[in-house]
């Protein structure tokens, strides 16, 4: 067994690893400082049931003496990030599959189950199988409105959804090292899309001074052994790279969006723990220009992924821009990517999210489809109604 | 028992849509198993039903969901070619047995398979197919059918160190 740094928890699979917990005969948490709890996938609560998880989960907060940012601080692999809660070579654990984002701070960090939650929130710790690891060097610089999002896309095409299982992604090369740390998150964040059990961004000074702003640690040297043993080293070059699409219904599904450039679009999400920090609304602004308003209709949703991402927003006029431009912006939360809250699509309908996922009835109707782009690429769409290629606009 | 067969990549929203998951019942979540992909499964699995699946069965989110409806269905044991990480954790954890299965394509719909752990295969159209043993200590979850009942006993667990 291997101990935990930190373990991660909110309101849908939280309250599963509580019972469990009970069930092992848990009475008290190995360490509450050490437990993060924050409510983000039905905020504010959808429905009754939503809302006694929430009443539940407080309730345990309390009794535990751990600290809950509640439904007040946004989605929680932003949130967690934010706080400075991950660093480099920590463990890490949360009960939601793209916990993989905080390898983005150098930490080792892997979506677990509830039942195993329960087990960490008794005991501090988890079994594991120490992972081969893949080495991904990506070389070159991204091309105008060109980014992480269309790096991670065209590996999950190339490498496919199965094609790292049980391993770690581990990232490294001058594009990632130039890469913010928005972008390095947005790439950590989908290792799970690949099967990845973590996707680790190589620590750099970028990470530490992420890190250091953020909580009282001293940076340290924390590299990959030279003579270190990978499973597979795979180049990248990023320079050609053209924005890329995910089509329905799976995320390897991975065309440059000249192929599926023309297709109408009945919704758009910008926003998710992948796109949703102000550098994505940011790029989303930027593609809207000085546009009057989004195409006629299309729905625009834009959720910034966290309260403080969203003040950064709003205070540069961003959320200003998207709402006279005709878009829905809603309060930080996992929104349509999550399936159930709101937001959902009818059967034939259509959707370009700057999400994760695009899995069949991810976003409401099993009839409905589902496309995956960057939010420049989802901004030009929005403009045009159809899937547009950003660098044409 | 009765095969239930599905493809590859078959992801946790299909085995149970997120609108679903503020339930945590395994016979409440197994009525919507499946539902709108293949709405039949939940009105038709009857215990003991096996799910047999091509690769990557269960990517996608961490939801344990997914594997209490295939349990509150009666389904308890899965075959596939391979499973997704997480989703092969939470079946051990939870007491639904994966197996690994590498000739898993012979097997069709609504075959009648018979499956024997201990000698390592599973039995269906007068063939052997074998199977691959749940690994190392997972076998003792299995076997303590789950990871709650493996952790009743326990006061403390033995780490490893990190550094």
């Amino acid at each position: 067994m291997a101990p935990v740094d930190a373990a991660m928890i909110h309101d849908i699979t939280g309250p599963l690893a509580v019972r469990v917990f009970r069930e092992m005969g848990g009475e008290r948490v190995y360490d509450p400082e050490r437990i993060i709890m924050l409510f983000d996938h039905q905020v504010p609560a959808d429905s009754i049931p939503a809302a006694e998880n929430h009443v539940f989960m407080r309730r345990f907060a309390d009794e535990q003496g751990i600290h809950n940012y509640d439904l007040l601080e946004g989605v929680c692999h932003q949130v967690v990030m934010e706080k400075g809660r991950a660093a480099p070579g920590e463990i890490i654990v949360g009960t939601d599959s793209h916990t993989c984002t905080y390898g983005a701070a150098g930490a080792f960090a892997t979506g677990i189950g509830s039942t195993d939650m329960g087990f960490v929130l008794k005991f501090g710790a988890l079994y594991f199988r120490v992972p081969e690891s893949i080495l991904v060097e990506v070389e070159g610089a991204f091309g105008r409105r060109v980014g992480a999002k269309d790096l991670i896309l065209s590996l999950a095409g190339d490498i496919g959804a199965d094609g790292a299982t049980y391993m770690a992604l581990e990232f490294t090369g001058r594009a990632m090292r130039e890469m913010n740390m928005a972008g390095r998150m947005t790439c950590a964040n989908m290792a799970i899309e690949m099967g990845a059990k973590a996707g680790i961004v190589q620590p750099d000074a970028a990470t530490w001074d992420y890190v250091t702003a953020r909580r009282d640690i001293e940076p340290f040297d924390l590299a990959g052994d030279p003579d270190a043993a990978y499973r597979e080293r795979r180049h990248y070059d990023v320079t050609d790279l053209a924005p890329q699409v995910a089509v329905p219904h799976n995320v390897d599904n991975v065309v440059d969006v000249g192929d599926v450039a023309g297709t109408k679009v009945d919704q758009i999400f910008i926003g998710s723990c992948t796109n949703g920090r102000y550098e994505d609304l940011f790029e989303a602004a930027e593609v809207l220009g000085n546009a009057d308003r989004f195409a006629d209709g299309v729905r625009v949703i834009v959720i910034p992924a966290s309260r403080t991402e969203y003040l950064k927003a709003l205070r540069a006029g961003l959320i200003e821009r998207f709402v006279e431009a005709g878009a829905l912006v809603e309060a930080p939360c996992c929104g349509p990517c999550m399936g159930g809250a709101f937001g959902l699509l009818a059967p034939g309908e259509v959707s370009l999210s700057t999400s994760n996922r695009n899995f069949r009835g991810r976003q409401g109707s099993a009839q409905a489809l589902v496309y995956l782009s960057s939010p420049a690429t989802a901004a030009a769409s929005a403009l045009y109604g159809e899937i547009t290629d950003p660098r044409e606009v | 028992m009765r095969v239930w067969k599905f493809g590859d990549d078959i992801d946790t929203d299909a085995i149970i849509p997120g609108r679903f998951l503020t339930i945590y019942d395994p016979v409440e979540l197994a009525k919507h198993a499946f539902e709108g992909t293949r709405d039949e499964f939940a009105k038709e699995a009857r215990e003991g039903d096996i799910v047999v699946a091509g690769t990557n069965f269960g990517c996608g989110s961490s939801r344990e969901h997914a594997p209490l409806a295939l349990l509150g269905a009666g389904v308890k044991v899965v075959v596939a070619k391979s499973f997704a990480r997480i989703f092969y954790r939470n079946a051990v954890n939870t007491g639904l047995l994966p197996l690994v299965c590498p000739e898993a394509d012979a097997i069709r719909d609504r075959d009648t398979l018979t499956v024997d752990v201990a000698a390592g295969y599973i039995e269906v159209n007068g063939k052997h197919l074998a199977v691959e043993p749940v690994p190392g200590f997972l076998k003792e979850i299995v076997d303590a059918g789950g990871l709650v009942a493996y952790a009743k006993d326990l006061d403390e667990v033995e780490t490893c160190s990190t550094g």
